[in-house]
């Protein structure tokens, strides 16, 4: 658990929105040296790490991914101000940006996303919202980043035009209790993903395992469509952070979360860019249900993840995706709970021992 | 004084929570750093911390500096399942909420709970709060005409991470407070981002003018008053000004610095000094005794017009008594009442010295001279 809970640390704190992903790449790749057979990094900056099965041959080549990048910023423009003007990497609601602090660029400079006072607020957005209702957003055009330049030339000695930027968000301990343990950090979606494959990678299975970080995910699952093309899997499961709902709601309305902190790995049955291979839910469940470990379905139809373009691959790839349930993710922290991350991790551990070629059957 | 002094200062400042109400952990620190530099210091009824520093034997006068220390935050409205609902104390934007990191100060029993306290809990409840974050629901479960409003702060949650028995066993209780978290950060050019800035730079510019005096001569008795419960209402200065009955006043706060997209007519330049207020709030004599003491040392200064209230404790303090002549410094800072808050140094170090330079050149005429000035 412990273990789990340093790397997953790490791999929070690390900086690496889509596209950028080399600082993640080369925290998992120091990880791993000593546990894969061979490692391998493609065009767009997968890492791929070969563990070959105990089983005799012809093996199962089984595909686990995970995604290293996560949604960040981009600068667009060095005003003559010296504020930043920014767009997000991936999906990031521009309502939780105002007052939020960045690292930019590959110097980590410091900066924040600057909030109009609520005293100077136009008379337009004074008096349009009636009391409660929190007034008029702000929009992604009034918002722009200051690093404390006080001029486009100073701003230019340290960030660029291109430059990326991420949540300056770190690591952090809420709870030990260890029937509730929880963290809570930035990027959980999906470093938590990355930290159960170095896990899982620990041990040698009877099918050819192949462990893909991937990159490019929050900007439409690019990575992992490539990723897949090369090591052509007999099966695929994501590992992901996912959505967590549980916030109490009113009795009027729908009650079903779409996850629930603590209450286990959350399988996907389907959502907006797959529908989970049959077979390989029933190995779950059956899995599950051989090791006493409880599971929950996340509520169908919300999010994506890499299996989405990894299921679409050459002929098709049966997948499947299996989550943690993260509070709050795209935002600037996301909150955990380390039993769901060792359950899921016991769970695909079992899993990969079990599996054999009725997984693979529709039938199953 | 320098800047590394003031933003050595500033850091300690800014690293305490004080919301308005409960300011008792800034009070200690400051009535801490204060004492070098302050003959007497205490804390009066309303909590408010009162460092004299002494002048000549016989000074001609009294001059009171106020500075407010309470920040605006939260206060535990209730508590459902395992997260807290909250209302503001002050005048916190729910925009820049959603997303925000906080600090909550449960005080319900500590003792005698049936779940095991951890290690973490103990660190965090030895005065130091527990970590916690505001969320709201995901927005693709939000309903699509709701997408693009701002969530109101009645439907946003703190959440602790806690188990929820921890929280059914009372540990946090209805009227807790919660302080936003904004951790100090250095940025480029001698500019620096907290929470707070409003208006612990302040207090760091009393407390460096308190520095100044030790190192010069003066006659005037100086009262430093980190005030309390500003953000509601000026309470600390009311009590303050009325308890010293000073002969002249002058308050220490923040204002709204120069941003591109605001109005400049609202705001006051960066970089360009303290703000010295003018307006029925400010007694002419003493606006222009500011004036005359940053000429002669060369501080720079900007002169903002406030036509009516300021906003500031300068508004209580001058109809405390029988009236007392008051003057006001402001620091320009950008992204007021936020959590990313942003101030450059220089400017609380020069109104450290503007505060220093004016008492010190405080004599036995002043007085006699205000009359005219009105």
């Amino acid at each position: 658990m412990m273990a789990l809970c340093d790397r997953l640390e790490r791999l929070s704190n690390a900086f690496g929105p889509s596209g950028r992903e080399r600082d993640v790449r080369a925290l998992l790749r120091a990880g791993i040296a000593e546990l894969a057979d061979r490692i391998e990094v493609d065009a767009l900056g997968n890492l791929i790490a070969y563990k070959t099965g105990a089983d005799p041959e012809p093996r199962l080549r089984v595909m686990l991914s995970a995604h290293m990048d996560e949604v960040g910023f981009m600068i667009t423009e060095i005003q003559k101000s010296g504020l930043l003007k920014f767009q997000p990497v991936g999906g990031l609601d521009p309502r939780m940006l105002p007052a939020k602090r960045l690292v930019i660029g590959d110097a980590r400079i410091p900066g924040v996303i600057g909030a109009p006072p609520p005293h100077l607020q136009s008379a337009k957005q004074a008096s349009q919202p009636p009391r409660g209702s929190g007034g008029q957003p702000v929009e992604l055009d009034d918002l722009a980043i200051d690093i404390g330049a006080e001029s486009d030339k100073e701003a230019e000695a340290k960030v660029k035009v291109g430059d990326y930027g991420v949540f300056a968000t770190q690591f952090t301990v809420l709870s030990r209790d260890s029937s509730w343990p929880t963290v809570r950090g930035k990027a959980f979606d999906d470093r938590v993903g990355c930290a159960m494959l170095v896990a899982l990678l620990a041990e040698r299975y009877p099918v050819d395992l192949v462990v893909v970080f991937t990159v490019q995910e929050e900007v439409g699952l690019r990575g992992a469509r490539v990723a897949a093309y090369r090591v052509e899997p007999d099966a695929a499961i994501s590992l992901e952070g996912t959505i967590c709902d549980d916030l109490p709601r009113p009795p009027d309305v729908d009650l079903t979360p779409v996850t629930r902190l603590g209450a286990g790995p959350a399988l996907t049955l389907m959502d907006r860019r797959l529908v989970s291979h049959p077979g390989l839910l029933k190995l779950l469940r059956d899995t599950a249900e051989a090791e006493g470990i409880a599971i929950q379905y996340k509520a169908p139809g919300l999010g994506g993840a890499d299996s989405g373009a990894i299921h679409l691959t050459r002929a098709g790839v049966p997948a499947t995706v299996v989550a943690v349930p993260c509070r709050y993710i795209h935002s600037p922290a996301s909150i955990l709970n380390l039993n769901d991350m060792e359950n899921s991790v016991r769970l695909m551990a079992a899993a990969l021992r079990r599996i054999g070629r009725e997984h693979l059957e529709r039938a199953g | 004084m320098d800047k590394a002094g003031i933003g050595q200062l500033l850091r300690q400042l800014v690293a305490i929570d004080g919301p308005s109400g409960v300011e008792a952990l800034v009070a200690s620190l400051v009535a801490d750093l204060a004492r070098d530099v302050a003959t007497e210091t205490r804390v009066d009824a309303l909590g408010n911390v009162i460092a004299l520093r002494r002048g000549a034997a016989n000074p001609p006068g009294r001059i009171l500096l106020a500075a407010h220390m309470d920040e605006i935050g939260l206060i535990v409205t209730r508590v459902e399942d395992s997260f807290l609902h909250v209302h503001e104390v002050g005048g916190l934007d729910p925009r820049a909420l959603l997303g925000q990191e906080v600090t909550v100060y449960p005080t319900g029993p500590r003792t005698g709970q049936t779940f095991e306290v951890s290690e973490t809990l103990k660190v965090f409840m030895d005065g130091k709060g527990l970590p916690g974050y505001i969320g709201g629901r995901p927005p693709h479960l939000t309903a699509a005409e709701n997408r693009d409003r701002v969530i109101p702060l009645g439907d946003l949650r703190v959440d602790l991470g806690l188990p929820r028995a921890i929280l059914e066993s009372g540990l946090v209780q209805v009227g807790d407070r919660v302080a936003v978290r904004g951790p100090y950060t250095e940025l480029l050019g001698g500019r620096v981002v907290s929470k707070a800035l409003d208006n612990r730079a302040s207090v760091a510019a009393m407390l460096g003018a308190l520095g100044y005096l030790a190192a010069m001569q003066h006659s005037w008795d100086v009262y430093a008053v980190a005030t309390v419960q500003e953000e509601i209402g000026l309470r600390g200065a009311i009590t303050s000004a009325f308890e010293i009955a000073p002969d002249v006043a002058i308050a220490i706060d923040v204002t709204f610095g120069a941003t591109p997209g605001l109005n400049n007519a609202e705001t006051v330049a960066m970089d360009k000094g303290p703000a010295i207020g003018w307006g029925p709030n400010l007694h002419p004599g003493v606006v222009s005794a500011l004036r005359k003491a940053a000429d002669a040392h060369e501080i720079p200064y900007v002169v903002e017009p406030l036509p009516g209230d300021s906003g500031t404790d300068a508004w209580a303090i001058q109809v405390a008594r029988e009236g007392i002549p008051t003057g006001l410094t402001s620091i320009p800072i950008r992204y007021m009442h936020s959590a990313t808050e942003l101030v450059v140094l220089a400017d609380i170090d020069r109104t450290a010295r503007l505060l220093a330079t004016f008492i010190g050149r405080l004599d036995d005429a002043f007085l006699a001279s205000l009359p005219e000035e009105v």
